[in-house]
């Protein structure tokens, strides 16, 4: 028998992780431990929890406080344009064969609050696609899905936003696609028309759609090796021949199974291509 | 015997870092983990520059990589690095900690998690308090700490807060930073 703190802490680590598993349905047991570990001690200290068994304890008893958990757990951290090379990468090299399909269906998975949807829609739009595309945009996190609805973000990012855009490619002026108010600004109506928010958990939920496009990122880092090679087959299946695949900068298809089945348009921006099925 | 060696640099680091490596030798055996912050848009140009100054293998952290002897890594900018209990790591793109991401707080507590006490942590030059918090969490698992002193700093601040939050053991000028982990790397033969 091990008995130090380092081995109650993994223990009780585990147990809340099984205790949300079962009690509310949502299965973290394949996210990397690093950053389980993390995401607790981060949690713990904003609530001044003396153990994680103590933290189980209100997490199990009151939805809010759970509510809270998965925010934290959830990471929703994202921005408009974010790697604006990969933009102007997709720009380039894919957008053009995109241009050959009379009607497009985009997956974009994990979109958080929905910045890089609105990305999206953006150079969709500039690039005369948007009107013969569906953008179909999920996350586990159905309060980040409705300030995604909203498309209300604060005036004190578009600044950086602005000049995201501009490095991306971006053809007009950044400042066409919002209107400030106050503190805020709300990008504008035509840019969601064509947008489909939905509720959609990458580890308990299966194929989605047959795509054109999955975007997926920084959703993958958080995930160990097994659950990243389920979630890019649950990708490859939800795909049609000849469909694309971009991930985050950091991720990568090369390790796992699928990796045969795609060829690789941008090494450096991760965008992939499905060859054979 | 020492696992694995953990480095936070801020203001100054980049000349601070190539110093304290250029010492090194090529068979330096214990893998260094660098944090040095950067500006979230700024090309990793730290490996290129290392790589030319110095006669180690530097390269940037990749995300699930296995952590391998003989090599030296850095944190790419944007992220945060976490270690596994498998000897692998984890980029993380959560909120920055003290302003920053890479953090050199969240390295060291993940390391220190990791390592326990066969963990070497290293806090150089810097203008702001990042990192410790994480020297004396590597100092409260067993580990050792080492802080570049304050007054050859280029930046002084962060020194100073580690050493009066984490009471390290070794506070000492980079060249004789680079003979103690070179010491250090003997002994762990
Ligand atoms: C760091 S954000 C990335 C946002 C955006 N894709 C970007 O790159 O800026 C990660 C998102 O993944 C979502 N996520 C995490 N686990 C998930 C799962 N199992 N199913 C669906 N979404 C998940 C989180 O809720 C969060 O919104």
């Amino acid at each position: 028998m091990d008995l130090n703190d380092n081995n109650r802490e993994k223990i009780e680590a585990d147990l809340l992780i099984e205790a949300v598993k079962r009690y509310y349905g949502y299965d973290f047991s394949n996210y990397s431990k690093a950053h389980i570990k993390r995401r607790m001690s981060v949690f713990l200290s904003k609530h001044r929890y003396e153990s994680i068994s103590e933290m189980q304890h209100y997490v199990l008893h009151n939805p809010n406080i759970f509510e809270d958990f998965l925010n934290n757990f959830s990471i929703n951290v994202t921005e408009m344009f974010r790697d604006p090379g990969f933009y102007k990468d997709f720009r380039e090299s894919v957008i053009p064969i995109l241009k050959t399909y009379p009607y497009l269906k985009i997956w974009i998975a994990g979109c958080a609050t929905g910045e890089e949807v609105y990305s999206f829609a953006i150079m969709l739009q500039e690039e005369g696609l948007l009107a013969r595309s569906t953008i179909y945009a999920t996350d586990f996190n159905s309060k980040a899905l409705q300030k995604a609805g909203k498309a209300i973000y604060n005036i004190d990012t578009i600044k950086s936003y602005t000049s995201n855009y501009q490095k991306s490619g971006g053809k007009s002026s950044f400042s066409d696609y919002y209107m400030a108010n106050y503190n805020s600004v709300i990008i504008n109506k035509s840019l969601k028309e064509n947008v489909v928010f939905a509720e959609h958990n990458l580890v308990t939920d299966g194929v989605f759609t047959e795509a054109n496009l999955i975007v997926c990122r920084n959703v993958l880092i958080y995930f160990d090796r097994d659950l990243q090679d389920k979630v890019l087959a649950l990708f490859n299946n939800s795909l049609i021949q000849g469909g694309y695949l971009a991930l985050g900068t950091k991720e990568t298809i090369q390790f796992s199974e699928i990796n045969s089945k795609f060829s690789t348009i941008s090494k450096e921006n991760k965008i992939y291509k499905k060859t054979s099925i | 015997m020492y696992r694995a060696i953990v480095i936070g640099a801020s203001a100054g680091g980049l000349y601070a870092i190539r110093d304290l490596l250029v010492p090194l030798p090529s068979d330096f055996r214990i893998p260094i983990i660098i944090v040095q912050h950067l500006s979230p848009t700024s090309e990793n140009y730290m490996v290129e520059f290392l790589n030319k100054n110095t006669s180690l293998n530097i390269k940037e952290v990749d995300e699930k990589e296995p952590i391998k002897p003989n090599m030296v890594y850095i944190a790419p900018p944007n992220y945060h690095v976490l270690i596994e209990e498998d000897e692998t790591f984890t980029l993380s793109a959560d909120e920055k900690v003290n302003y920053s991401r890479p953090s050199i707080d969240v390295l060291f507590y993940s390391a220190a998690d990791i390592y326990r006490k066969d963990l070497i942590g290293v806090v150089l030059t810097g203008a702001n308090d990042d990192g410790a918090r994480g020297l004396f969490t590597i100092r409260k698992n067993g580990g050792l700490g080492i802080v570049q002193t304050p007054s050859s700093a280029e930046a002084p601040q962060m020194p100073s807060a580690a050493i009066l939050e984490a009471n390290p053991e070794y506070i000492i000028e980079i060249s004789e930073i680079a003979k103690l982990l070179i010491e250090m790397n003997k002994r762990s033969d």
